[in-house]
């Protein structure tokens, strides 16, 4: 099988797996008193070490979660309702290009809790501006993805948070794409919060964390045993959060020779696939993006029948985006490009990551050609259909 | 063979794919999404694109271990089968949506894609059987039989179908889904309209129709004996829902005869004036039986079959019945069927569009 579907999930690192399956062998609650308790309690705040040492925070602005969606939600709810509360104000600003875990989010706060919004609209290779940006002091968060889940995108993350802090307004960034992949480092962002997920970078999924600012205010999602600053509840995942602080080390780490190398293997990816198939359009910006990822439309294919196509050859890549039956909506991200609803359904994305060989790019350029003519076929079959 | 499986998430389709990989075809499963804003749980035993049917056949392939996918059809659903079935109704005729459905959708906008998809044919659970000689005859469970709801398929349709549940019954499908570890195996039957969930299509038509008053007349008489909220409520042969105020001269009760949607009138009348001697249709599908032809005919879906004599005409067919029909509406369809032992054969179908009236025996 070739899995070029890495941005969606990659395999664990051999490490992560073995400090997983050793921590989960011992018993103890990292909040009990005894002598268990205790052993658990210090390799969970071993782990807060490494992780804040990795990624350029302190400890004690470590905060172990589930993983991205539950960070994202605490960063932007949180802080949102914490802001709210202190100084009345209303407004969340985000991107146009979020992954779901903010998006919907930030929508459910304009839906249910009267927050105005406002959407950063991106360029045509998926950035956000930051000369085109204008806030008044009624924001209460703001958060820009430091890269973006589908076209790769880079976000100029620094120039964002200098203005942001310049008007004393918490920015939040998702990270989980650009951790261990380009170099992430929190206190030099300058960012208020920064999300991380384990299963992105090798650890298991069902960890991740919220780097949040020892300043910075959030209203806990989770109510409970007053764990991680009192503002995540909930029994401490040692095991999770053990093998997550092994894979974060690894990751971030070995960024740079992974930045190489697989960013070279995706070069050959991009260059190749645009040989066998002429027409295919590289999605997102030419340079700034990450180094696993490529994305692609193919005029007069729909994606699913591309991706079905491809499947049944052993090549696993992703449209993109999906929903919870399943069925394909046109991309937000490739909509806020600008990208006509045809051509963001003729899309698909190719993420490589620390497992991914020549002999991947090599399955997928001999496959390829082939599907594409096939999906085409059926593309010329649905617009005689509708008369499109 | 590569197949397509159509899977509903009911225990019909789920056995049909699972036999089809057993017969060993290279099966890929696919359920249609159908409703532009789908429930997220059935409601009895309607409907069958909620998420629960897309999750229920995505088990039932991960049971028979062949890959699946969703596919998004409520553009063309929507299109083909409901705004059509809205119209026909406001052309005061009477529409099968499953046999529209069939026509447009299963075997139309997802075979041409499985075609293109290089995929050599689709498969369904229809209770019909289309054996080696290509003729499509009805199931050996003649209360489960679909073949009427498929007689619209054309010969170059139903060379790329296939029905592997046509020689069992219901009862025999059910059993193997439990055998084979389906957990659909004692789900609900789907009956009625999938696309209008609580089963009220008089509220659903008013819903997209709006409410249209006109007249109820007695056809002998002329007379104007009542109102009605809008014409697509009524089917020719129906009888509750006139609420005429005044009886009929003679006592008896009346019966819907006619709808003429220029004049947005309902006509009424006597049950006898409902029989039909002679039925038209229109777009005919016939597969080659030289005409005239003695044979049996279907005037809607469930309903007993009449003797009768059918012609090819220039543009449809015409059956003279032996005995007369009650109650024939336009847009169901007529289908012609032979006698066989193994299975009454389609001869051919067609949309009826007018029928005449019976002689009344002297």
């Amino acid at each position: 099988m070739a899995y070029l579907d890495h941005a969606a999930t990659t395999s664990m690192l051999p490490e992560a797996l073995d400090a997983y399956v050793t921590t989960a062998r011992v018993v103890g609650n990292a909040s009990s008193l005894h002598a268990a308790g205790r052993d658990a309690r210090r390799l969970v705040e071993e782990s807060r070490e490494r992780v804040a040492a990795a990624v350029g925070a302190r400890p004690s602005e470590v905060i172990f979660t589930s993983g991205g969606t539950e960070s994202d939600n605490l960063a932007v709810k949180g802080i949102f309702w914490a802001r709210r509360a202190a100084g009345g104000r209303t407004r969340v600003v985000a991107s146009s290009v979020e992954h779901h875990a903010v998006l919907d989010a930030v929508q459910w706060l304009a839906d249910h809790e009267g927050a105005d919004v406002t959407w950063l609209p991106v360029d045509g290779a998926g950035r956000v501006v930051p000369d085109e940006i204008d806030l008044d002091d009624d924001v209460a968060v703001l958060s820009v993805m430091w890269a973006n889940n589908e076209v790769g995108a880079l976000q100029r993350i620094g120039e964002l948070a200098a203005y942001a802090a310049g008007r004393g307004i918490p920015m939040h960034t998702d990270a989980v794409q650009a951790a261990g992949q380009v170099p992430v480092n929190f206190a030099a962002a300058g960012v208020a919060a920064l999300t991380l997920s384990g299963h992105k970078l090798g650890g298991p999924v069902g960890v991740g964390a919220l780097l949040l600012g020892r300043d910075v205010a959030s209203t806990p999602l989770l109510h409970g045993g007053g764990q991680e600053r009192d503002v995540r509840s909930g029994t401490l995942d040692v095991p999770g959060i053990v093998a997550f602080a092994t894979a974060v080390e690894h990751a971030f780490k070995h960024q740079q020779e992974y930045a190489v190398r697989v960013g070279t293997l995706r070069d050959e990816l991009i260059r190749r696939v645009c040989e066998v198939v002429p027409d295919a359009i590289l999605n997102g910006p030419p340079g700034d993006r990450l180094p696993g990822n490529a994305h692609f439309s193919f005029p007069g294919c729909e994606g699913d029948a591309l991706l079905l196509l491809l499947d049944a050859q052993g090549i696993a890549c992703s449209t993109g985006s999906a929903c919870s039956a399943g069925v394909a909506q046109p991309s937000h991200v490739l909509l806020a490009m600008g990208a006509d609803p045809d051509r963001a359904r003729s899309s698909l994305r190719f993420t490589l990551g620390h497992t991914s060989t020549r002999a991947d790019v090599d399955a997928l350029v001999a496959a390829l050609p082939g599907a594409v003519e096939r999906a085409r076929r059926a593309g010329a079959v649905k617009a005689a259909r509708t008369g499109t | 063979m590569k197949v397509l499986a159509a899977m509903s998430g009911g225990v019909d389709s789920a056995v049909a794919a699972a036999r089809a990989a057993e017969a060993g075809h290279d099966v890929t499963g696919v359920h249609l999404a159908l409703a532009r804003n789908p429930q997220t749980y059935r409601t009895g035993a309607r409907g069958c694109c909620t998420l629960e049917d897309s999750r229920d056949a995505r088990r039932a392939a991960d049971v028979i271990g062949i890959p699946f996918y969703v596919w998004d059809m409520a553009d063309e659903f929507h299109e083909d089968v409901v705004d059509d079935f809205v119209a026909e109704y406001a052309a005061g005729r009477t529409p099968n949506p499953c046999l529209r459905c069939n026509e447009k959708i299963k075997f139309a906008a997802v075979l041409d894609r499985a075609m293109a998809l290089g995929f050599d044919a689709v498969v369904t659970g229809h209770h019909a059987r289309l054996g080696a000689d290509g003729l499509l005859r009805r199931s050996v469970d003649l209360a489960k039989d679909q073949s009427y709801v498929l007689a619209v398929l054309r010969e170059d349709q139903l060379r790329h179908a296939v029905f592997p549940l046509g020689d069992s019954t219901k009862e025999q499908v059910r059993a193997e889904a439990a055998v084979r570890g389906l957990a659909v195996a004692d789900k609900p039957d789907s009956h009625d309209i999938c696309f209008i969930a609580d089963g009220d299509t008089r509220g659903f038509l008013d819903r997209q129709l709006g409410a249209r008053p006109g007249p109820i007349v007695d056809a002998a008489t002329g007379e104007v004996l009542g109102e009605h909220g809008g014409a697509h409520g009524f089917t020719v042969g129906q009888r509750r829902g006139l609420d005429l105020r005044r009886p009929a001269a003679d006592g008896r009760p009346r019966y819907v005869l006619s709808i003429t949607p220029v004049t947005n009138t309902v006509t009424v009348g006597p049950a006898e004036a409902l029989d039909v001697g002679r039925v038209h249709g229109a777009r005919p599908i016939w597969h080659g039986e030289p005409t005239p032809v003695e044979c049996a005919v279907q005037l809607r879906a469930h309903g007993e079959t009449f003797p009768a004599t059918v012609r090819r005409t220039d543009d449809g067919l015409t059956a003279e019945l032996h005995r007369p029909a009650r109650g024939i509406a336009a847009g169901q369809a007529i289908v012609a069927y032979r006698a066989d032992e193994a299975g009454d054969i389609v001869l051919g179908s067609a949309t009826i569009t007018a029928t005449d009236r019976a002689v009344a025996a002297a």
